[in-house]
């Protein structure tokens, strides 16, 4: 892929705010060569903490460390930090409530290479679940560097998804971030399509085929899972009637299901939901074409908009 | 070493005495709780809590204070007790213990009870945030120590055997854990459920100092204690063999009092074996 990465963008991020902010510490899990922890690992080693293979141990020291007056980044794949680390999540940070930040890296089926085993495609079920925690997941690689100072002066747990490889650019620098409001990228009348992370490129190339048939599509990008950005859907559903939502995640629990649960007590309308169906998914050689043969693909969300303008229009 | 005064050992002792009866007290009136191993920490939270730990109840958020994690949380009814005498809350707060209303929960919540420096309650997080801690006060210079209190059925928890690996790495001297070497867990014997010895030799072998103790003499708990701080070179580990349900005749080594709750008439026989007068409070 052409884009930078995500992971890239925010190791160095990452390395550019510890300069400024010296509560900021970080950690790892044998994965800093590949999170890109390692950035701030060379610039700050004595404030950077790497517990080998285990996930669970590093949340557990990131919570002491955030008891201590730290700023914890704990970076790891998002596969093991969302399912071994999960308990210490819960106990630890969210009940807890400590002030840690979890990077999750190799995010959804970006580890493309790895396959199933890497993949994480329920996390954003999982996290969203917890109370306490706020879940973030950029769109491209400068989002995902503009979002480091936020979520480190935010006072509270966060979970920041990151993939492992770039995607198509729609953050536009200088765009004023904050958590838990959705950004308007576009404007439309007869629908809406609700996107987080990679897939929020795939959707305005989405918007575009849909324009050349003829529908006036809104995108909206859902950086924030949680807190759900009521007003804006509520908007968007009053005013096109009909929502696509689209995420590198399953169709279970993640933005699908955030939507599609605050809708359906405040607002019932249509809503297709874009994702992976309930499947494990399988290695591959090129991402691009391994979202493809995953759901994710453009045409997916072009035929879901489709059913869902349908369903619109025979009020079904 | 200074050695404790026969005046000091004296009142720690009553004071673990005290906790016992607080301990089951708070138990029987709630219906609900841990009494087995709240009865085997008795004299280590006595020893903490009026010996060892540098801490003021008029400042629970002082950034100097030494931190303690109780890990085994399921215990939770001898901190309270502990707490409430050394003055973080008033015992009436307790009253209620288990209410909706009452504040402090069945395990340590550390953003409800004043004095409970990390919430618990599920088994094995202590040494891994106990070291989070160390390398707080490491960073800021502090010289606070961190304080984790742990049972033998825990170290089962292989999270547990992570945090050990962390503190030994990086050397944490300003770490001591202790582990409440009662044998008994919830289900039996814990060299049945899960055989563990030779529980020196492991944590000696993965980098920790050990410092082997009698957990029901308040001496050579406040001793093994103090000799943990002059370790400079790696975290301490005060192994104190105990006795779960310890105090009680019929709670001794029984796997039934890991969480079960005394009726009226057990109840007034272990109060009475543990010297229950009418002005202890």
């Amino acid at each position: 892929m052409a884009e930078p990465s995500m992971r890239e963008s925010y190791g160095r991020a990452l390395a550019e705010y510890g300069a400024a902010n010296p509560r900021v510490v970080a950690l790892d899990v044998d994965t800093s060569a590949s999170t890109l922890s390692n950035f701030f690992a060379q610039r700050f080693p004595e404030r950077f903490f790497n517990v080998g293979i285990a996930e669970p141990c590093m949340v557990d020291v990131a919570a002491g460390l955030a008891l201590g007056g730290f700023i914890p980044f704990a970076n790891g794949f998002a596969s093991l930090l969302s399912l071994r680390a999960l308990e210490q999540i819960r106990s630890c940070v969210c009940y807890a409530r400590t002030n840690v930040k979890l990077a999750a890296s190799y995010a959804g089926i970006s580890d493309f290479k790895d396959g199933a085993s890497h993949y994480s495609i329920t996390d954003l079920a999982t996290l969203r679940a917890l109370p306490g925690m706020t879940v973030i997941v950029p769109a491209d690689a400068a989002e995902a560097a503009a979002w480091v100072p936020i979520v480190a002066e935010h006072d509270g747990p966060v979970y920041l998804r990151i993939s492992r490889a770039g995607a198509l650019p729609v953050y536009q620098p200088g765009t004023q971030l904050q958590i838990g409001r959705g950004l308007a990228l576009r404007p439309g009348k007869d629908l809406t399509l609700v996107a987080t992370g990679a897939m929020v490129g795939r959707c305005t190339k989405a918007c575009e085929e849909l324009a050349l048939r003829g529908f006036d599509a809104r995108l909206l990008e859902i950086h924030t899972l949680k807190p759900l950005d009521r007003g804006l859907l509520l908007q968007a559903a009053e005013e096109t009637g009909a929502i696509v939502t689209a995420e590198e995640h399953s169709v279970i629990g993640g933005l699908g299901g955030a939507v599609a649960e605050m809708l359906s007590e405040a607002r019932p309308i249509p809503v297709e939901r874009v994702g992976i169906r309930d499947q494990f998914c399988p290695t591959g050689r090129d991402l691009d074409k391994l979202m493809d043969a995953c759901g994710l693909s453009v045409a997916e969300v072009v035929a879901a908009a489709q059913r869902a303008l349908e369903r619109k229009s025979t009020k079904i | 070493m200074a050695s404790l005064t026969a005046e000091k050992i004296a009142e720690l002792e009553e004071i673990a005495r005290r906790l016992r009866l607080d301990s089951l007290r708070l138990i029987a009136r709630r219906g609900a709780g841990h009494p087995g191993g709240a009865l085997s920490a008795a004299e280590i939270i006595s020893v903490l809590y009026f010996h060892t730990l540098k801490i003021d109840p008029s400042r629970p958020d002082w950034e100097g204070r030494d931190r303690f994690i109780l890990s085994k949380g399921h215990a939770s009814a001898v901190l309270y007790a502990a707490l409430s005498r050394r003055g973080f809350f008033p015992a009436a707060d307790l009253g209620n213990w288990g209410e909706v209303d009452c504040p402090h929960q069945s395990h340590p919540d550390r953003l409800k009870t004043p004095g409970v420096d990390m919430s618990s309650g599920l088994l094995g997080h202590g040494v891994a945030v106990g070291a989070g801690l160390a390398l707080a006060a490491r960073l800021k210079k502090l010289p606070y120590r961190t304080y984790v209190l742990l049972g033998d059925g825990e170290c089962q928890a292989g999270i547990v055997w992570e945090g050990v690996n962390t503190a030994a790495k990086y050397r944490l001297s300003n770490l001591t854990a202790i582990l409440d070497n009662n044998d008994v867990q919830l289900d039996g014997p814990v060299h049945e459920v899960m055989p563990l010895e030779p529980l020196a030799e492991r944590w000696s072998a993965c980098g920790w100092h050990v410092i082997e103790a009698d957990g029901h003499s308040v001496r050579q708990v406040a001793e093994a204690l103090e000799l943990s701080a002059a370790i400079h070179d790696r975290p301490s580990l005060v192994l104190a063999h105990t006795t779960k349900g310890k105090g009680v005749s019929f709670m001794e080594n029984n796997a039934y009092w890991h969480g079960n709750v005394p009726s009226p008439e057990q109840l007034k026989q272990a109060l009475a074996e543990l010297g229950e007068e009418g002005h202890d409070g």
